[in-house]
């Protein structure tokens, strides 16, 4: 049976050593969806070059986010033929708010909301936990140092990777969910500790110990190593022992955003990295990078099109508003009002939502002004798609990505300065923050 | 005419003009599927259509969204008819395994070594064989 599909596809492919249970799935006995699944997974480990599958033990999928009928095709075809899922399953972002269904109407574009909704209905039928969610690691349970896992959405492959110590690749549309359906994945990549092994090293030493406090540091820092690193995974050496994971994540989704970093080290921070020659495996760094004052400000200017001048929106929580996020906000926000001409939009998960909910923030929020978004992201509302003018964001992935998806020109700061500026309805600068000093310069 | 023998990614037989390009792309934000025109202005081939083509290419690059938008156009008849790459690619492969299944659309992918995909040229005939036999 195993010699026939491989004799039925020609070329010369490395031998995959395939279990029982691959073969059962690859026969047809368990239905036509298990079937192609296994058959996608076993020519994605040929075409890799490895001779077996690993098993998986949860998943995080992006196929759920609509960018066409084939999307939609594919599911039903899974749905319809037995594709429910093998391994637990959460979802990424979709294209829209369920919860919120005035951010994104109907008639803005009736296919894709339609179909977006359609597909995000399937996907629940698949046996997927429907957290909608770019985050997913702050949802409660979440995979440990070791664990075999797949993941899609780029900050959270980065995110499990690096700061959980998880282990996968970046799987593409239909990749992902073929992996979730057979619980099988090419034992390829960083599926292998030898893949993991630390490459360059950044060395942070030399920034002001002020700056890596902040919060904006973390985002320039993460936009440095995605456009210095290439393909190569990067060490940091010198952050400070307070670094959180809310500032681990600004690094993820920036380096992700900014090149393509899937795990990076963080000598004595992440769980890989205890030691610098356990970030190294022994070895040595292949290039070193010295941090330099220069290096953050140019990074750092990347991010905002203007210091100044009339404020149209705000948008936090890209990737989704953690609950430690929402709390550091709660005391900057309470009590006052988001200027009348600025919408100020704040991105996060529908649990992360009953959270803050449980603690009587939805309505301080709500009161000073401010709209929450769950499911998806602010980049596909049309609501903030419609804004026209100044944006301002503290994230670094949404600084990076907004001016091209959206036609907006973009502020980045800190939250202090996201939530002075959206009550004064211009851009305010912390002059401390943007002294040249404090970013280590003359 | 020369033959080299490639390696099948996704089995499918066509021939038809070569489009070949310089760089690796991303078809997620890259590239247009209804209309089957290169998008990325910082790519060599801005502007020109795959439709209908043999795509000769180094690769994909970068996101997750790529199989998506390439079955999508595959689905719509606006992408290319066959594609060949220099390295396998496990983005493409799934997006052409998974639109043969759904519609019956074989668009063959071929893995060729980088000296036989060096011999490659731009936009003159080329046939790929269910075998995986490529011939310019």
């Amino acid at each position: 049976m195993i010699v026939h599909f491989l004799t039925d596809i020609g070329g010369d492919f490395i031998m995959v050593n395939l279990s029982e249970y691959d073969r059962r799935l690859l026969s047809g006995d368990e239905g036509k969806a298990k079937q192609l699944a296994m058959q996608v997974m076993v020519r994605a480990a040929e075409v890799s070059g490895v001779d077996r599958l690993v098993d998986v033990s949860m998943a995080h999928v992006n196929s759920c986010f609509y960018s066409g009928q084939v999307g939609v095709d594919f599911a039903e075809f899974l749905l319809k033929e037995g594709g429910t899922v093998a391994v637990p399953t959460l979802t990424n972002v979709g294209l829209i708010d369920l919860l919120h269904p005035d951010l994104r109407p109907e008639k803005s574009n009736q296919e894709a909301v339609q179909g977006a909704r359609k597909l995000m209905a399937i996907y629940e039928k698949l046996g997927c936990e429907v957290v909608w969610t770019c985050a997913p690691y702050q949802l409660k349970e979440r995979p440990r140092l070791g664990d075999q896992i797949v993941g899609s959405e780029s900050n959270a492959v980065s995110f499990y990777n690096s700061v959980l110590g998880a282990r996968t690749n970046k799987y593409g549309d239909f990749l992902d969910i073929c992996a979730a359906v057979t619980g099988r994945a090419p034992y390829a990549g960083l599926h292998r500790d030898e893949c993991r092994r630390g490459e360059v090293l950044f060395r942070v030493e030399g920034v002001p110990a002020k700056l890596r406090e902040e919060d904006i540091f973390y985002h320039v820092l993460g936009i440095i190593l995605g456009r210095e690193s290439g393909t190569s995974i990067p060490v940091i050496e010198g952050l400070p022992q307070s670094v959180n994971e809310d500032q681990l994540k600004a690094v993820s989704a920036a380096g992700a955003a900014s090149g393509s970093v899937s795990l990076f080290h963080a000598i004595g921070i992440t769980p890989e990295a205890a030691s610098y020659d356990d970030a190294f495996q022994g070895g040595e760094p292949v290039r070193v990078v010295d941090v330099t004052a220069e290096m953050l400000t140019t990074a750092r200017d990347m991010l905002s099109h203007a210091n100044s001048g009339a404020l149209a929106a705000v948008c936090l929580g890209t990737p989704h508003f953690s609950l430690t996020e929402f709390a550091k906000l709660m005391p900057l926000i309470r009590g006052r009002k988001v200027n009348s001409k600025v919408n100020f939009f704040i991105s996060t998960s529908r649990f992360i939502l009953a959270d803050v909910e449980k603690q009587g923030w939805l309505s301080e929020l709500e009161d000073a002004g401010v709209r929450m978004v769950v499911d998806t992201c602010t980049y596909f509302t049309p609501v903030v798609n419609g804004v026209e003018g100044r944006v301002m964001t503290n994230s670094g992935k949404w600084a990076y990505y907004a001016p091209g998806m959206l036609d907006v020109s973009v502020v980045f700061g800190s939250m202090e300065e996201c939530v002075e500026s959206a009550v004064q309805g211009t851009v305010w600068r912390d002059e401390r923050l943007w002294d040249s000093e404090f970013w280590g310069g003359e | 005419m020369a033959e080299y023998k490639g390696r099948v990614l996704n089995k499918g037989q066509v021939s038809g003009d070569v489009l070949l390009l310089d760089e690796p792309l991303s078809f997620w934000g890259g590239y247009d599927p209804e209309t089957g025109v290169i998008l990325d202005k910082q790519h060599p081939q801005v502007g020109l259509v795959m439709t209908g083509k043999i795509v000769v290419m180094p690769g994909t690059r970068g996101s997750s969204g790529t199989p998506g938008v390439l079955g999508e156009s595959l689905r719509l008849g606006t992408g290319p008819l066959g594609l060949i790459l220099n390295k396998g690619d496990i983005n493409v492969t799934a997006a052409a395994m998974i639109v043969s299944t759904l519609y019956n659309i074989d668009c063959p992918v071929i893995e060729l070594d980088v000296d036989a995909f060096a011999q490659l040229v731009d936009n003159i005939p080329l046939s790929i064989s269910l075998e995986g036999q490529v011939t310019q």
